[in-house]
């Protein structure tokens, strides 16, 4: 008798409602495996921590302050009135990691969007119509892939330089030269985009809801964003995440060249600009806004890797 | 095999004009050549004329192409601005192999690129061997270790340095490498140029000095390459032919390098496929950082002065480089694994 119970306690006992759970949404699959993924999760927090220093700072300190110069006080290493030091023309480092950090994720964030619009177009057309348009799209995608993306991005940021007046938004004045950086990353950033884009229209209009669409009548243009662009949500989603991280590097790398954007506004990016000519002396003035793109760019990754898994459906952790 | 190649490289062409055609588009408007011409004086409105004449910048756009394309020695060119086209144009054109001439330096293009090319491609070329060995190395370790701390380890810090953006790394191990070194009265490495003048041009002097920049511009593909390697690796060794070989009795070591190398590699094909000919333009940012006299500072500098043959020169290689390296690549993989065909 006592061995049948023992037995039957080794059996794993399921309570009623974890059998008989009830189905759980898609989003709430992906939400199940991507809060399993702790490198995620890190991402996320961090940079929900880097918005607030960025945007909360903004709170303390003012651009003004961030923008003032005291060549009496230049290149001091961190004190009490200056935690992270001053730059070359007397310039507060912390004050200008928040106005500058502001300006990277911005830019990252608005150029994604210029990147994510170009490339949806060209993917979605390219895939849905074929025949030609296809052929001459994919000719312009490929040229534009095969010129390397920094070489391509200094002659682009020469050629639109200065010509871009600065904007007033929102009571600040933010230089013409963040637009042109936005408007150039978007634009030499998009092949790869439109080749996922592309190939999953090819694949999902031969489905049979899309058969049916056009069977009673649907516009192209609805069976285009109404039934296949939803249906290529993820993978998209999970490309848009990663160029902007992608978007932030490429920022500083153009503005670390002096190409990108112009002073006053800080950039984590300008801030950098001739860094390596007082790598000796002021070590705090490329260490700050150099571990800020660091941190940042490993936050996205990880979130980006995160979606990833959570939002492919073959994947096997649930 | 021969007919695909033969249509490869037929749509190269178009894909090629192309290119050119918006490059052209861009060389328009990247500044005024003419301004920086003469250095810090500003150039007389007459000789400006005549410059414009001289280089042909008073031509179209369209006219420009044509000749920087075909050249302009089939016909002729109007020298003294009187209307009358008189002198003979001597421009061979691009597709006769004849880049133009440095505005700025007033050099044909093909012997400024002579100069530079040979310090990138030495720099690149080791920087190439060494991310290679390295993470082909640093992959069959992690992927036979599978979860193990150094695979972890490992994991972790090519996240890290994939994120960095190069420069970071170059400051910090100059940092690290030169400047903390010579506080502590330590050996150094240098940080700037290829020699030190007064010690010459000697092989250790330009070895001496490519310690920093090789390692900075390593350490990042380095960690894209060995994630790519081990997870290429894994995929290898949980087939059945692995399997087969090891219960054969076979020594460990060459299951490991002779079957499932081999098939492992091939991934990376591909990447040094594409990664090859873009070394050809040389880092741009590293070869600035660390004063290196190559074709990414060339190409830097001649965007910077609006030298557009020079411009033009580079980007244009590099654009050909890749599509040939494409189709390379392609070939190559094909001849590597039989599996694949092309129709």
């Amino acid at each position: 008798m006592s061995d049948t119970t023992e037995a039957l306690s080794a059996i794993p006992q399921f309570a009623a409602d974890e059998l008989e759970a009830p189905p759980l949404s898609l989003r709430q699959l992906a939400w199940r495996r991507f809060r399993r993924h702790k490198m995620a999760l890190f991402g996320a927090v961090m940079l929900a921590l880097l918005f607030v220093y960025c945007f909360g700072g903004a709170l303390w300190v003012s651009e003004d302050y961030a923008n003032y110069t005291d060549t009496k006080a230049r290149l001091q290493a961190p004190s009490v009135s200056h935690p992270f030091g001053t730059d070359t023309v007397g310039r507060d480092i912390l004050a200008r990691t928040i106005y500058g950090g502001q300006i990277s994720l911005i830019i990252g964030l608005t150029a994604m969007l210029v990147e994510l619009v170009i490339g949806v177009l060209i993917g979605a057309l390219s895939g849905y119509y074929g025949g030609w348009l296809d052929s001459i799209l994919m000719r312009f995608t490929e040229a534009v892939f095969v010129i390397p993306q920094l070489f391509l991005l200094i002659v682009m940021a020469k050629f639109f330089g200065g010509k871009v007046p600065n904007l007033t938004l929102l009571g600040r004045t933010f230089s013409g030269s963040v637009v042109v950086v936005i408007l150039i990353i978007g634009a030499t950033s998009w092949v790869y985009l439109a080749r996922i884009v592309r190939a999953e229209f090819i694949s999902l209009k031969e489905r049979e809801f899309i058969l049916a669409a056009r069977a009673i009548g649907t516009p192209a243009r609805q069976i285009i964003f109404g039934h296949i662009l939803p249906n290529s949500i993820a993978p998209i989603i999970v490309s848009a995440t990663l160029s902007v991280a992608a978007a932030i590097l490429s920022e500083s790398y153009i503005s670390f060249l002096g190409m990108g954007v112009q002073a006053p506004t800080a950039t984590w990016g300008n801030m950098l600009e001739g860094a390596m000519n007082y790598i000796e002396e002021a070590p705090w003035f490329w260490i700050f806004p150099g571990t800020l793109i660091v941190l940042t760019v490993l936050s996205i990754n990880f979130l980006g890797d995160g979606l990833r898994d959570a939002l492919d459906p073959r994947s096997r952790v649930v | 095999m021969g007919r695909y190649v033969a249509r490869r490289l037929l749509q190269a062409v178009p894909l090629l004009f192309i290119i050119s055609v918006i490059l052209f588009v861009l060389m328009q408007s990247i500044g005024d050549p003419l301004a920086t011409m003469s250095g810090r004086r500003p150039t007389r409105s007459a000789d400006r004329e005549r410059l414009k004449r001289q280089l042909g910048l008073d031509q179209p756009v369209l006219m420009q192409y044509v000749y920087w394309l075909v050249g302009n020695d089939w016909t002729s060119i109007d020298l003294d601005g009187d209307g009358v086209r008189e002198t003979r144009g001597e421009r061979k054109g691009v597709l006769r192999g004849d880049l133009g001439r440095s505005l700025k330096k007033r050099q044909p293009v093909l012997d400024l690129i002579g100069e530079r090319l040979p310090n990138t491609l030495l720099l690149m070329g080791t920087y190439e061997m060494v991310v290679l060995v390295g993470a082909v190395a640093l992959g069959i370790y992690s992927a036979v270790r599978q979860y193990s701390i150094f695979d972890h380890a490992v994991t972790g810090v090519s996240f890290v340095l994939y994120s960095m953006p190069i420069f970071f790394i170059a400051l910090l191990s100059m940092y690290l490498l030169a400047v903390k070194p010579k506080q502590w009265g330590l050996p150094y490495f240098p940080t700037v140029g290829m020699f030190e003048p007064e010690a010459g041009k000697t092989v250790p002097q330009v070895i001496w000095h490519m310690v920093l920049p090789v390692l900075s511009l390593s350490l990042i593909s380095l960690a894209g390459y060995s994630r790519y390697m081990r997870s290429s690796m894994l995929e290898v060794l949980s087939q059945d032919y692995i399997r087969t070989a090891k219960s054969k009795g076979l020594e460990r070591r060459y299951v490991l390098f002779a079957h499932a190398l081999k098939n492992a590699s091939l991934p990376i094909v591909t990447l040094i496929g594409l990664d090859l000919p873009t070394l050809l333009g040389g880092a741009i940012v590293t070869e600035r950082i660390f004063g290196w006299p190559g074709m990414g500072r060339l190409f830097f500098d001649s965007v910077s002065d609006a030298d557009t043959p020079v411009v033009m020169a580079i980007l244009m290689m590099v654009s050909v480089a890749v599509v040939v390296f494409q189709i390379l690549t392609d070939v190559i993989y094909a001849w590597l694994d039989p599996r694949i065909r092309y129709e």
